[in-house]
C-alpha cells in the first residue's frame, strides 16, 4: 500500500486518473445517456454551442456534437487499450524469450522486430488498414502490429540484465523450467517498466486512431474523435467548434494518461521513491 | 610547552538523517582527533556511520543528512561553518578522498591522464602542458610507469585505478588523506600493495591520514589511533596497539575475536568417500563478436578435483582465476567446453537439460550477493518451496518442511510470509542456504557466500555452513578469495591462478608449508599477520 500512496501523492497524477476515470464513465455511459446514437440529425446544421438544446453545437449534417463526443470517447479508448493490450502481449513474448535465451534467438527474433521499426510505422498501418478493409477490429490488429516492437525492446533489455541475477541463476540451480523460470521470476522483476511504456502507449494509439480516423481510414459505421475531426475539416474556418472539441477531448485524455504514466514511473521506480 | 594542535579535531558531531531513515541520527556526539602526520583509522561494521563521518570533514553529505550540532575543526578552521565556496576550494588542496570502487569514481570517458589533469588546473594557474607533466611524474610516483597518459579507466585493472585515484587524490599535497575503504575491493596481494603505496606516500609526504575500513588487519598493519564505531558513536578509541592489544569495550573484543585467525582448525576427513568428481574440466570464453579475430580467454584449464562426504574442499584465488567459473561449470550454469563432471557416476558436464534437471536436486548452491541471489518479489515462504515444487513435491508438504528449514539455519519459521527486503545481509545469506537445503543434496557450491557481510556476521554463517555440513554430510566446495576464511571451515584447500590449481592439499599443510611462490605470496599479502 506504500506504493497507492506514494502513486496518488502526485496532484499531476490524482488529475490524470480523474480525468480519465471520467472519460471511461462518459464512454460507458454514452448509450444511455444518449439513446438515439451519434449519427441521428437533430437540428440545422453548424449551430454553435449554446444553441437550444445544443450544448455543443451540431456539427456540418447538424448532428448533436455532444452526442458524438461521448461515443467518440468509446472507439478511443477501445481502440487505444485493446491495441495496447495485442501490443503488449506480442511484445513481451518476444521481448522475453529473447532476452532470457539471448545468442542465435534473440538475434532472430530482434531481426524480426527490425523489420517492423524499419519501415515507417503510419504508412504500414494504412496499407494494413486499408488492405484488410477500415474496420474496428483492422484498426486494432493494426495499431497492435506496429507499436509492439517497442515494448519487445523494453522486455528484452530488463530480461537481459535479470537474467544475470542471482535469483534467477539460483531458480536455474533448482531444477525450475525455462517457462517458470521466465513468467514467475523474471517477468514479475520486469512488470514496472512494462506498466509504465503501456500507459503512455494507450495514449499513443489514441492518437493513432484519431490519424487514421482523419484519413478516412477508421470504421465507416463508428463516429470517433478523429473521423469527427476528418468530417468537418471544410468548416474548420466557419464553425470552430466542429473540430476544435474533438481535438480537444483527444489532447486531454492522451494527456491525462501521461500523466498516469509518469506517476507510474515514478511510483515504481524505487531510485525515484521521495 | 602544551602538545600540539592536531590537524582535525572533530568535536561532538552529531549528523541528522532524514526523517523515514532508520534512525534519527548517522552519527552521535562523534570525537575524533587526527594529528599531525598520523595515520587513524575508523573501524565500523555496515551502517556504523564511519564513512558519514569521513563524508562530513570533505563537506560531501548526500541530501538531507545534515551536521545537527558539534565542530570539526580543520588546522583550527570550523568547516562545518565554511560558505559551499570555500569547501570546494578545500576538496582537493587541503583534503583529498579516494573511495572504494575506482572505477565508479573515474570518469569512464576521459583518459586518466586528463583527469589528474583537469584535478591540478581546477586549483592552480597552470597550463595544460604542464599539468600532465606533472601528472607523468605523479603515475611514475605510484608505480604506474607502464601505464600511458591516454589510457581509460577500463584499460586498467583495479588496483591500477586505485593508484590513479591516489595520484589524483595527492596531486596538490593535501594535509589530510581520507581514505573510504580503499581496498575493500581489491585482491588480498593488490591490497596489499595499495595499502604500502599509502604509507610511502603519507611518510613522505607528511600527510595525515584518515582510513576508514572493517578491516582489524588493514588497522593493525596501518594505523596510529584507532576509533571504533557502532550504531553512530565511537565506542572505543585509542592508539592502535592499546585498542588491539587490550581492548576495553565488550564490542571491540566482539570484533576482533570475529577477525578469522587464518589458522587452520579442521584436520582432513580420515575415510574420504568421494561424491563429485570433476576431471579435465576447461572452459573457454570467445570474445568479440562473429568477426572478431581475438582468441577465446581461457577461463578454466584442464582442472581436476575430488569432493568427498562430509569433507570442506577451499577453493581460493584472485579476481580472475577462474574460481567462479569453476563453480558455474560443475553446476551447469554454463557449459564446459571439454572435462567431465560426474556425480556418482553420471557425467553431468554435457548432459542434455532434461535429463540434468531431475539430477540437479542433488548439488545446489549458495550464492555471494545477498541482495540479488532472492527474488525480490516473492515471499520468503515461495522462494523455499519453488525447488521441491519444480521436483514435483505438494506445496503444503513443501511449506511444512520450509517452516523446519528456516529453524536449522536459525530464523523464525514466522518469517516465510514476508519478504526479502525486510531481512538484513546475513539473514538473507540463511534464506539463501535454506533454499539450497530445501532439495537436500549431497553436494553443496558456495561461492563467496560470507564476502558480502560484515565481519561479525560472517563469522555466524561461517558456523553455520559448517554445522549444517557436518549434520547433513554433505560435500562442500566453499569459493572464496579470503585465506583467513578457508582456513576457517575448510578441510582441504586448492589455490587456482589463471584458471590452473597452483597448488591444493590439506589446509594445515598448505599453510604452514606452503610449496609455490604464489601461495607464499597470497600468505604474506594478509593484513595484520606481521602483527600478531
Amino acid at each position: 500500500m506504500a506504493f497507492l500512496r506514494d502513486f496518488l501523492s502526485r496532484p499531476a497524477t490524482v488529475a490524470g486518473l480523474a480525468v480519465f476515470f471520467l472519460i471511461v464513465a462518459i464512454a460507458l455511459g454514452a448509450p444511455l445517456l444518449f439513446a438515439r446514437g451519434p449519427f441521428s440529425i437533430v437540428g440545422m446544421p453548424l449551430l454553435p454551442p449554446g444553441a437550444p438544446g445544443l450544448l455543443a453545437g451540431s456539427d456540418v449534417l447538424g448532428r448533436d456534437m455532444v452526442v458524438g463526443l461521448a461515443y467518440g470517447a468509446r472507439i478511443s479508448l477501445l481502440v487505444g487499450i485493446t491495441s495496447t493490450f495485442c501490443a503488449v502481449g506480442i511484445g513481451v513474448l518476444f521481448g522475453a524469450i529473447a532476452g532470457y535465451y539471448g545468442g542465435l534467438v534473440d538475434d532472430l527474433l530482434m531481426r524480426v522486430t527490425e523489420f517492423f521499426q524499419i519501415i515507417p510505422s503510419f504508412v504500414l498501418l494504412m496499407v494494413l488498414v486499408a488492405f484488410l478493409q477500415p474496420s474496428l477490429g483492422s484498426t486494432v490488429i493494426g495499431i497492435a502490429l506496429v507499436t509492439w516492437p517497442q515494448v519487445a525492446r523494453v522486455v528484452r533489455g530488463e530480461f537481459l540484465s535479470l537474467r544475470t541475477r542471482e535469483f534467477v541463476q539460483a531458480a536455474r540451480v533448482l531444477g525450475m523450467r525455462d517457462g517458470a523460470i521466465i513468467f514467475t521470476q523474471i517477468l514479475p522483476n520486469a512488470l514496472p517498466p512494462i506498466v509504465v511504456i503501456s500507459s503512455l502507449m494507450v495514449g499513443n494509439a489514441i492518437l493513432t486512431e484519431s490519424a487514421l480516423a482523419f484519413l478516412g481510414l477508421g470504421d465507416p459505421n463508428l463516429q470517433s474523435w478523429g473521423s469527427m475531426i476528418g468530417d468537418s475539416r471544410s468548416a474548420m474556418w466557419v464553425a470552430w467548434w466542429t473540430t476544435v472539441l474533438p481535438g480537444a477531448c483527444i489532447m486531454v485524455t492522451v494527456l491525462a494518461l501521461n500523466f498516469i504514466g509518469d506517476g507510474l514511473n515514478d511510483a515504481l521506480n524505487p531510485r525515484r521513491r521521495r | 610547552m602544551p602538545p600540539p594542535m592536531p590537524l582535525v579535531s572533530i568535536q561532538n558531531l552529531t549528523v541528522s538523517l532524514p526523517p523515514g531513515a532508520d534512525r534519527p541520527l548517522a552519527t552521535e556526539a562523534v570525537s575524533l582527533q587526527i594529528g599531525r602526520k598520523d595515520i587513524v583509522c575508523i573501524v565500523g561494521e555496515s551502517g556504523s556511520g564511519k564513512s558519514v563521518t569521513a563524508h562530513a570533514i570533505m563537506g560531501l553529505l548526500p541530501r538531507g543528512v545534515r551536521p545537527a550540532d558539534g565542530s570539526i575543526l580543520f588546522d583550527g578552521v570550523d568547516l562545518l561553518k565554511q560558505p559551499p565556496e570555500a569547501m570546494r576550494r578545500r576538496r582537493g588542496r587541503d583534503i583529498a578522498m579516494i573511495f572504494q570502487d575506482p572505477m565508479a569514481a573515474l570518469n569512464p570517458v576521459v583518459s586518466i591522464g586528463r583527469q589528474v589533469a583537469e584535478q591540478i588546473r581546477a586549483h592552480r594557474p597552470v597550463s595544460e602542458s604542464e599539468a600532465l607533466k606533472q601528472t607523468t611524474s605523479l603515475l611514475r610516483e605510484m608505480g604506474l610507469k607502464d601505464v600511458a597518459l591516454g589510457a581509460y579507466p577500463h584499460q586498467l585493472s583495479g588496483g591500477q585505478r586505485q593508484r590513479v585515484m591516489i595520484a589524483m587524490a595527492i596531486s596538490l599535497s593535501p594535509k589530510l588523506l581520507i581514505a573510504d575503504e580503499p581496498t575493500t575491493a581489491l585482491d588480498v596481494t593488490t591490497q596489499a600493495q595499495i595499502l604500502k603505496l599509502i604509507k610511502r606516500l603519507q611518510a613522505e609526504r607528511e600527510m595525515s591520514v584518515l582510513l576508514i575500513t572493517h578491516d582489524f588487519g588493514v588497522v593493525a598493519d596501518m594505523a596510529d589511533a584507532v576509533a571504533v564505531m557502532r550504531h553512530g558513536r565511537i565506542v572505543e578509541s585509542g592508539a592502535t596497539r592499546q585498542v588491539l592489544g587490550n581492548p576495553s569495550h565488550a564490542y571491540t573484543r566482539d570484533l576482533i575475536a570475529a577477525v578469522p585467525r587464518g589458522e587452520s582448525r579442521l584436520p582432513p576427513v580420515p575415510d574420504p568417500q568421494p561424491v563429485m568428481q570433476v576431471m579435465g574440466l576447461t572452459k573457454r570464453f570467445q570474445r568479440g563478436g562473429l568477426f572478431s579475430r581475438t582468441p577465446a580467454a581461457t577461463a578454466l584449464d584442464g582442472i581436476s578435483l575430488t569432493l568427498n562426504r562430509g569433507e570442506t574442499l577451499g577453493v581460493v584465488g584472485e579476481s580472475g582465476s577462474g574460481k567462479s567459473t569453476l563453480a558455474r561449470c560443475m553446476i551447469r550454469l554454463l557449459d564446459p567446453d571439454a572435462g567431465e563432471v560426474r556425480l556418482e557416476g553420471a557425467d553431468i558436464a554435457h548432459m542434455p537439460s532434461a535429463r540434468l534437471r531431475p539430477l540437479r536436486r542433488r548439488i545446489q548452491m549458495v550464492f555471494q550477493d545477498p541482495f540479488s541471489s532472492l527474488n525480490p518479489r516473492q515471499t520468503v515462504g515461495d522462494i523455499l518451496i519453488a525447488g521441491p515444487r519444480a521436483h514435483g513435491e505438494a506445496v503444503a508438504a513443501a511449506k511444512t518442511r520450509a517452516a523446519d528449514m528456516l529453524q536449522l539455519v536459525g530464523l523464525s519459521p514466522q518469517c516465510l510470509d514476508r519478504l526479502p527486503h525486510e531481512f538484513s545481509g546475513g539473514q538473507r545469506q540463511r534464506i539463501g542456504l535454506a533454499r539450497a537445503l530445501m532439495l537436500e543434496p549431497e553436494v553443496l557450491i558456495a561461492d563467496e557466500p560470507v564476502s558480502a557481510l560484515d565481519v561479525t556476521v560472517q563469522a555466524q554463517v561461517l558456523k553455520l555452513l559448517d554445522d549444517v555440513r557436518r549434520q547433513m554430510n554433505l560435500a562442500m566446495l566453499f569459493i572464496t578469495h579470503d585465506m583467513r576464511v578457508a582456513a576457517e571451515i575448510c578441510h582441504r584447500v586448492m589455490v587456482m591462478r589463471h584458471g590452473r590449481i597452483v597448488e591444493q592439499g590439506p589446509t594445515r599443510d598448505v599453510f604452514a608449508q606452503p610449496s609455490s611462490d604464489y601461495t607464499r605470496a597470497l600468505l604474506a599479502a594478509i593484513p595484520g599477520r606481521q602483527a600478531r
